[in-house]
């Protein structure tokens, strides 16, 4: 057998290969360190609870108060609801370039969703109010399908998030952004 | 080998193989459905019934009865004593029979259109529930009749090292019950009470995170076999003997370890955990590579001796000299393959920054059926041709089509999920039905939607493939029945008690558990939550 010669040579070759491993594991240890604590680059993990049985009762998540605000310093906070089987509201207005806060919860079943061509993502877990921030780069339509199983009419549950440029971004006097789906 | 259960570990293969015939129909229709060719035959109820059917079975029916069977032929071949009790074996087998026939045809009624993984608070049938804790409490059987195997072993042969696929085997049923307990406690105090109109709601965070406990340790129960064959037969059928036995009681021992207190990966996107937890259970999964890594080493290293042996000379020239024409050489080094893409995807995932490109998306479909359908059942399709001969006492007819059925699986999976990588970076959800591939923003995911569905019928006729080269099997030659497992370069004459026991590694676990899962499970006894209302499934609209 011309590999191995004898039982020390064996585990001198085990030994450096466990080197390898863990110079692997590092690596990896390094990279995603580095990427969460100086790039701050963290899941939406924001625990924040909200009685899913009153939520259109609520002030923040009433009719009225959903979809795109800006408040008075310019934050922009987008407020939507996803229930069976759309999201409201439907066409979701955002302005290019600037922090955008998406604020979203569910009444009844878990829902989810990506915004695509972004990394926008989260689940919607009934009980909770699911935060993630971002800003949106690329002026143009974006898909934002529900992502998580919410029973039959799962497929059908769409919204769209149209990104305006700065320049023709546009709010009413309430410093609400509408827009329409026309397809 | 004096001692035998063929016709248990017949009965276990049977039914496994049987209804994973029937899931990867399914899963070709599913993609059929997807790709928009066939609207006809097109209704949500029909697709989301089809997806939770083949959730189950692939999920829980197929690979839990084919582990049962893999394990008591191990246990009977290696320690060459009779199993403790061929009587409870059988009792946990019909236990699962019977816990298959509640559940699978509430799903096919559309009575239990949830998905394998639940989705609380929609609420399905008590029937599927209950049928899947049947198919569970059926398979504590078998993981206690392996620990007492080997305990009763131990007891007559002290000081001696365990065989190493025992060890493994053993393992993979520690591995299962401690995987089993979050879904067993989500389903017996959260799910079937509010199945039976016993609660009206359900705390979802704390049903996910049940959930999550169990749903990534079940991929290592599925895997774990692949991996015993990896050290403990694929070695000899290459020609060779294995480099290191005790690299395989390691990578056996760490598999349990680090598969266990990681689940939470799966949560990386939701509201009811904060980051905190996250990132401790996405740093111990990357520790989940290292015994990966350790195995290729191992294995190639092995395969290596083999190719050399048979002649094999310079660099890379042992590859070659391998017998490529027995299936189980082939498949081991098949399955390492699409390991590794399955794995590259998989490294993605763990990253909580980088998941949140393609969390839900077709990506991570094609992540875990490369792991699964790539790296786990073609070992099964290997492992079945290797033990179905000594079962019956035949020899295949031919070897090509054994050849041409495992090609046909990696290619297949290759076609299949290669695409939905590509849709899964490009925003495209899982567990959709249907698109609507007259809007122009998603026109152009159809070509890739149709290119993923030849895959999948490539995938069904492989399968359907396996199924034929098994029952020809019984017209073949009569075959040696005695199961030979590889020897190692330096057999082990001890080793210690550690590697050949699981006090210490059950010990470390429960460690491991109190501190990954101990707070995120007690959070939801003290924070302010609101539990949600139960939305049933079954009742009609």
């Amino acid at each position: 057998m011309a590999p191995i010669t004898n039982e020390q040579e064996l585990q001198k070759t085990e030994f450096r290969w466990a080197m390898i491993v863990t110079g692997a594991v590092t690596v990896l240890f390094a990279v995603i360190g580095i990427s969460s604590f100086v790039m701050a680059l963290h899941p939406p993990s924001h625990v924040e609870s909200i009685d899913p049985a009153t939520v259109s009762q609520s002030k923040e998540f009433a009719e009225s108060n959903l979809g795109t605000s800006v408040d008075p310093d310019g934050a922009v906070t987008v407020r939507i609801i996803a229930t069976q089987f759309a999201f409201v509201p439907r066409c979701i207005p955002v302005p290019q370039g600037k922090p955008v806060t998406i604020r979203v919860t569910s009444p009844d079943v878990i829902h989810g969703f990506l915004i695509a061509g972004t990394n926008a993502n989260t689940m919607v877990v009934p009980g909770y109010v699911a935060e993630v921030r971002t800003v949106f780069g690329t002026a143009g339509d974006h898909l934002m399908p529900c992502h998580e199983f919410c029973g039959l009419g799962h497929s059908e549950m769409w919204a769209l998030v149209r990104v305006v440029p700065q320049a023709q971004w546009q709010t009413d006097a309430d410093g609400k952004a509408r827009c329409d789906i026309s397809r | 080998m004096t001692y035998r259960a063929d016709r248990l570990i017949l009965a276990h293969f049977g039914v496994a193989f049987a209804a994973f015939a029937l899931a990867i129909l399914l899963g070709a229709w599913q993609m059929t459905v997807r790709s928009g060719l066939e609207p006809a035959f097109t209704s949500p109820e029909a697709y989301f019934a089809s997806v939770t059917a083949h959730g189950t079975i692939m999920g829980y029916v197929m690979p839990t009865l084919f582990i049962m069977g893999f394990g008591y032929f191990v246990s009977v071949t290696t320690l060459d004593r009779p199993l403790p009790s061929l009587r409870l074996a059988w009792a946990g087998f019909w236990l699962v029979i019977v816990g298959v026939a509640m559940a699978l045809p509430a799903v096919f009624s559309g009575k239990a259109t949830v998905l394998y993984t639940f989705y609380p608070p929609l609420t399905g049938s008590v029937f599927y529930y209950l049928g899947l804790v049947l198919v569970v409490v059926g398979s504590w059987f078998w993981v206690g009749l392996m620990i007492w195997a080997m305990a009763g072993w131990k007891k007559d042969n002290p000081g001696k090292p365990v065989p190493l696929a025992m060890y493994g085997n053993v393992a993979n049923a520690f591995l299962w019950l401690w995987t089993t307990v979050g879904v067993a406690v989500e389903l017996l105090f959260q799910v079937i009470p509010a199945s039976l109109g016993w609660t009206q709601t359900i705390d979802i965070g704390l049903a996910r995170t049940l959930f999550a406990w169990t749903l990534h340790p079940i991929v290592y129960f599925w895997l774990l076999p692949a991996y015993i064959v990896f050290y403990t037969i694929a070695p000899r059928a290459a020609g060779g003997r294995l480099y290191s036995d005790m690299m395989g009681r390691l990578s056996f021992l760490l598999l349990v370890l680090y598969s266990l207190p990681v689940g939470m990966h799966h949560l990386f996107m939701d509201p009811e955990h904060g980051t905190g937890f996250k990132f401790l259970q996405m740093m111990l999964t990357v520790l989940v590579t290292v015994p990966t890594l350790l195995t290729i080493f191992t294995i190639g290293a092995s395969m290596e001796i083999a190719g050399r042996l048979r002649g094999g000379k310079g660099l890379f020239g042992w590859i070659g000299a391998l017998p490529w024409d027995r299936p189980m050489v082939l498949a081991t080094c098949l399955s390492f393959v699409l390991l590794g893409f399955g794995g590259f995807g998989g490294i993605i995932n763990m990253s909580y920054g980088m998941n949140a490109m393609i969390h839900n998306t077709s990506w991570v479909t094609a992540h875990f059926h490369l792991i699964y359908g790539g790296t786990v059942v073609i070992m099964y399709f290997a492992i079945a041709y290797e033990f179905w001969p000594k079962l019956v006492g035949r020899e295949p007819l031919s070897l090509k089509p054994i050849r041409l059925q495992l090609w046909m699986w990696a290619i297949g999976m290759v076609v299949t999920t290669f695409p939905w990588h590509i849709l899964g970076l490009e925003g495209q959800p899982r567990r959709v039905a249907t698109f609507d591939y007259t809007n122009p923003m998603i026109a152009h995911w159809q070509n890739w939607t149709i290119v993923s569905m030849i895959g999948g019928y490539i995938l069904l006729t492989s399968g359907l493939l396996f199924v034929w080269n098994l029952l020809t099997l019984y017209r073949g030659a009569e075959a040696d029945r005695q199961m030979h497992y590889a020897v190692a370069v330096y057999p082990p004459h001890r080793v210690p008690s550690a590697l050949n026991g699981f006090d210490l590694c059950n010990g470390l676990v429960l460690f491991l558990m109190l501190m990954a899962y101990g707070y995120p499970v007690a959070q939801f006894f003290f924070i302010k939550d609101y539990p949600a209302l139960v939305h049933r499934v079954d009742l009609g609209n």
